[in-house]
């Protein structure tokens, strides 16, 4: 079918028009996605509106507020900042496997696994507490990336060698992760009993803007740290990789066109193996930041958060472009934010939900353009 | 001689505009009842475009239509079918995992809950029997041929009580005795008093099956309702392209060079894990073009992959200037200056949403000046395709534009700018010319030629007896994964008996010189 008709024939119709879809022949001008990405945010908040309005609410007052929890003033942008920054690795961990058509949905237990990797470079510990931070911080970040890694080695290695579908064991292998975890908390690292380990030597603390109010008192009380600078790294990092480099040429291509790029002479197997390895690993560095950043110890809850999993929706928003990934990182990490300032916090939820239905939707315009047709014109 | 005044279905003044093009700019058709009226033009002359508006698909922004006198208003398949016109499209539209009789019940009304299959069963093999459709009716869909599947796509069409069929190109999937039957059908079926509208660029098809013709060139009719009796096939093609066309290409006299590719006694399976090549041997001598002749499904497609490195061979070896490249990896062959072209141009031979210069890259891009190192030289790359673009005659408003956009003749000049660009020493092309119009066919025949006298050496599978015989040096036939032999002046009749199985050895001499 090339296209779909909105009205079925025959019938006699009161309005004197009949809108049909009809698919488009020309390929629309670049700047189209991002205009109807836009439009389709602006619908979404003004359907939030409504519900919120049908609730009781005031929509212009809910979202101020919303806007005033989580840009308002510096302290919540930066607060803003700490939620995204999990988010930014975890979707170009997911964008460059999906780019490959490889359904990574595991970017949360490689999160996880990266934590657990920095972790255990500071509980073991491999390195003593009084070591510089300037050795200290890169050999967390190497551990996580190579625990992160492993974990998508994992599967990768599976689907290349035996075939394996790698959403079934992407997905399993989250589960593995928390046990994993969840076995060295309650057990090995437990903390006087309780399932946290112990608090890291502030020299395995990603260094925060707070550390530096004694020379600009501006700084006072910002948790924004490392990890935002590693996010906007790995994004330049890894747009150089697809876009510029040979290697990402090869999964652009395999993405693309499979038999294709077999015909080229690429090997689908190790890249398969490759790129899994990167993914996992570009998720496990969202977990050393976020341990070394934030939580400052090992905790099940504000670790195995789901970033992972946000992860996944925020790569498709952008279109699995690094880029877009921070900026759409920083506007769900508003969402989580003000989610916890507003009542009832589903409100930001249910935004979030109609934001990423109408997102999706909207792609559809991407493929089809609507038109009206009089009714009398057809008699 | 048929009765020809009673009309079925007439389209005029028929507008459509497309972004960009106006695909049918006053179309004026008619089809008679009882007759086989060809719509010849070439690739995006508007054919399809018309009779997408005939079947619902689209919609023309002017112009009406009228079915049996009546003014009909035809806004999708539905509406088509009900009037009784349905079309069998060039992509098949079946379940592969269902039986013959359900995938031609699908979507109807009746059975309503119980499947009284025996029935409808009977009811199917019966119109089959009627129309010479023979096909099993409890067959599954992945079991049948691909000209099997075709009958099957008749036959939903015919079940569901169609008047008038239209064949979006329907030979070009079809191996030559099935093209027979196919026409066999067709005659029935107007005898019947049904009307055909038969699709099709290939203009000895159209001579032989059609009542009339109607010529579309650019959008605009250039011939409407011609006698086929009336008119020869070159003033046919001049019709449609707007100028002569040569049918036969000029080829200069070429002395082979050395043997640049030897194939010996290799065996391969197919997909499926059966016996496609049976030990073949032959040798590909530089500058010279070797035609490799067989009906689709006898291990041309195995052969091709086999030289190309896409596949493993069981036993046996392929020799590239004396050093072994069969089941070896892919990269090797294309180092060694293996060029292939591929049959299936949009799923083998492209990735559709990369651009052009993505594309273009495919075989080199390991390689400076478009390497280096681990980097690709974006600037390299877009020089590099700015220059096959200009050199190949590659129409395409930038480099950047994904090739998905671009006609079949312009992805094919896209391809072959790709493997011709690396000074190949052996070329394996299958079925280059597939589905493309004469123009574009024409400039597919000269490159390759340009590639013979540049000294390649030239393995080309066709299909198209013409073409074999226009550019081959040689031609082998290949007949259930066996060559059957191997002349140097094309017989057409002692090539066909090849072709259905008899080798050169036991056809008799009749008094003319063969070479084996």
């Amino acid at each position: 079918m090339s296209e779909i008709s909105s009205t079925s024939p025959g019938r006699k119709s009161v309005i004197p028009f009949r809108i049909r879809m009809e698919k488009r022949i020309k390929e629309p001008p670049p700047w189209f996605s991002s205009l109807i990405s836009f439009i389709a945010i602006i619908f979404s908040l003004f359907l939030g509106g409504i519900v919120i309005a049908f609730v009781g609410g005031d929509p212009f007052r809910s979202y101020a507020h919303i806007a005033r929890a989580s840009f308002g003033n510096i302290g919540v942008i930066s607060d803003t900042i700490v939620k995204a920054t999990p988010i930014i690795l975890t979707a170009l961990a997911c964008s460059v496997a999906f780019r490959m058509r490889l359904w990574n949905i595991g970017a949360e237990g490689q999160f996880i696994m990266g934590a657990f990797g920095a972790t255990a470079v500071v509980l073991i510990p491999l390195l003593p507490a009084e070591t510089s931070p300037w050795i200290f911080i890169p050999t967390m970040m190497v551990a996580g990336m190579i625990t992160g890694g492993l974990w998508g080695f994992i599967p990768g290695y599976l689907k290349a060698k035996l075939q394996v579908n790698e959403i079934i064991t992407t997905l399993m292998l989250n589960y593995i992760a928390i046990a994993w975890i969840n076995f060295f908390i309650f057990a090995v690292w437990s903390e006087g009993g309780f399932p946290i380990t112990m608090k890291f030597p502030t020299t395995a603390w990603m260094p925060r803007l707070l550390d530096y109010a004694d020379q600009l008192p501006v700084l006072r009380g910002l948790t924004s740290h490392l990890g935002l600078l590693i996010g906007i790294g790995a994004a330049v990092v890894v747009w150089y990789i697809i876009y510029r480099s040979r290697w990402g040429y090869e999964i652009r291509l395999i993405g693309d066109n499979q038999r294709a790029a077999e015909y080229a002479g690429i090997n689908i197997a190790r890249n398969t193996i490759l790129v899994m390895i990167l993914s996992g690993a570009l998720a496990g560095l969202g977990g050393v930041s976020e341990v070394g950043g934030v939580v400052h110890r090992l905790q099940t809850s504000p670790v195995a958060a789901g970033y992972g999993f946000t992860g996944i929706i925020v790569a498709w928003l952008a279109k699995l472009n690094p880029f877009a990934i921070v900026l759409v990182s920083i506007l769900f990490g508003a969402l989580i934010l003000a989610g916890r300032e507003i009542q009832p916090s589903g409100i930001t939820r249910m935004i979030q939900g109609i934001i990423l239905v109408s997102l999706i939707a909207s792609d559809f315009l991407m493929r089809y353009q609507i038109r009206l047709y009089r009714t009398a014109e057809e008699a | 001689m048929r009765q020809i005044t009673d009309i079925v279905a007439e389209m005029r003044g028929i507008v459509k505009q497309f972004p960009g093009v106006l695909a049918n700019d006053q179309v004026d058709f008619e089809l008679q009842r009882g007759e086989i009226h060809a719509l010849l033009g070439e690739n995006g002359a508007g054919k399809s475009t018309l009779v997408n508006i005939l079947t619902g698909l689209y919609r023309q922004d002017l112009g009406s239509i009228r079915v049996n006198g009546q003014d009909v208003n035809l806004s999708s398949p539905g509406d088509a079918i009900s009037v009784g016109i349905g079309m069998v499209h060039q992509h098949f539209m079946l379940v592969p995992s269902q039986t013959v009789t359900e995938n031609i019940l699908i979507g109807l009304d009746q059975p309503r809950f119980r499947m009284n299959l025996q029935q409808y069963e009977r009811d199917v093999s019966e119109l089959g029997q009627r129309f010479g459709l023979k096909v099993d009716p409890r067959a599954k869909i992945w079991q049948l041929s691909v000209g099997e599947q075709q009958r099957v796509e008749i036959l939903k069409i015919l079940y569901r009580g169609a008047q008038i069929l239209i064949l979006d190109e329907p030979t070009a999937v079809l191996a030559p005795q099935e093209i027979d039957q196919l026409f066999e059908t067709l005659r029935s079926m107007v005898e019947d008093g049904k009307s055909v509208v038969f699709i099709s660029h290939k203009l000895h098809e159209v001579m032989e099956i059609s009542d009339r013709i109607t010529i579309l060139r650019k959008g605009k009719v250039t011939a409407a309702g011609l006698q086929t009796s009336d008119i020869s096939q070159p003033e046919l093609a001049k019709l449609m392209v707007g100028r002569d066309v040569e049918f036969t290409v000029e080829k200069q006299a070429q002395v082979p060079g050395e043997t640049v590719l030897e194939v010996d006694n290799v065996y391969a399976e197919n997909d499926k894990r059966l016996p496609a090549l049976q030990g073949i041997s032959f040798v590909v001598q530089s500058g010279e073009i070797l035609g490799l002749a067989g009906v689709a499904g006898n291990g041309q497609r195995e052969l091709a992959q086999v030289l190309s490195g896409l596949r493993k061979c069981i036993d046996g070896s392929v020799k590239l200037n004396g050093k072994i490249i069969s089941n070896t990896p892919i990269k090797n062959a294309i180092n060694k200056g293996v060029a292939y072209i591929p049959e299936d141009r949009t799923h083998v031979g492209s990735a559709p949403n990369l651009s052009v210069t993505d594309n273009v890259i495919m075989k080199n891009y390991r390689r400076p000046p478009i390497a280096k190192g681990w980097v690709i030289d974006a600037d390299a790359a877009t020089s590099f395709a700015e220059g096959l673009k200009d050199s190949y005659e590659i129409i395409v408003p930038t480099v950047e534009t994904p090739v998905r956009l671009l006609s079949g003749g312009n992805l094919q000049r896209v391809i072959l700018a790709r493997e011709f660009s690396g000074e190949p020493v052996l070329i394996v092309a299958v079925q280059p010319t597939r589905g493309l119009d004469v123009g574009a066919i024409e400039g597919v025949h000269r490159l390759l030629l340009s590639q013979r006298d540049a000294g390649a050496a030239i393995l080309l599978i066709s299909e198209e007896l013409e073409e074999l015989f226009a550019l081959s040096d040689r031609i082998a036939v290949i007949f259930e994964g066996q060559l059957m032999g191997e002349m140097k002046d094309g017989d057409v009749d002692i090539i066909g008996l090849m072709m259905t199985g008899t080798p050169l050895d036991q056809i008799e001499p009749q008094g003319m010189e063969s070479n084996v």
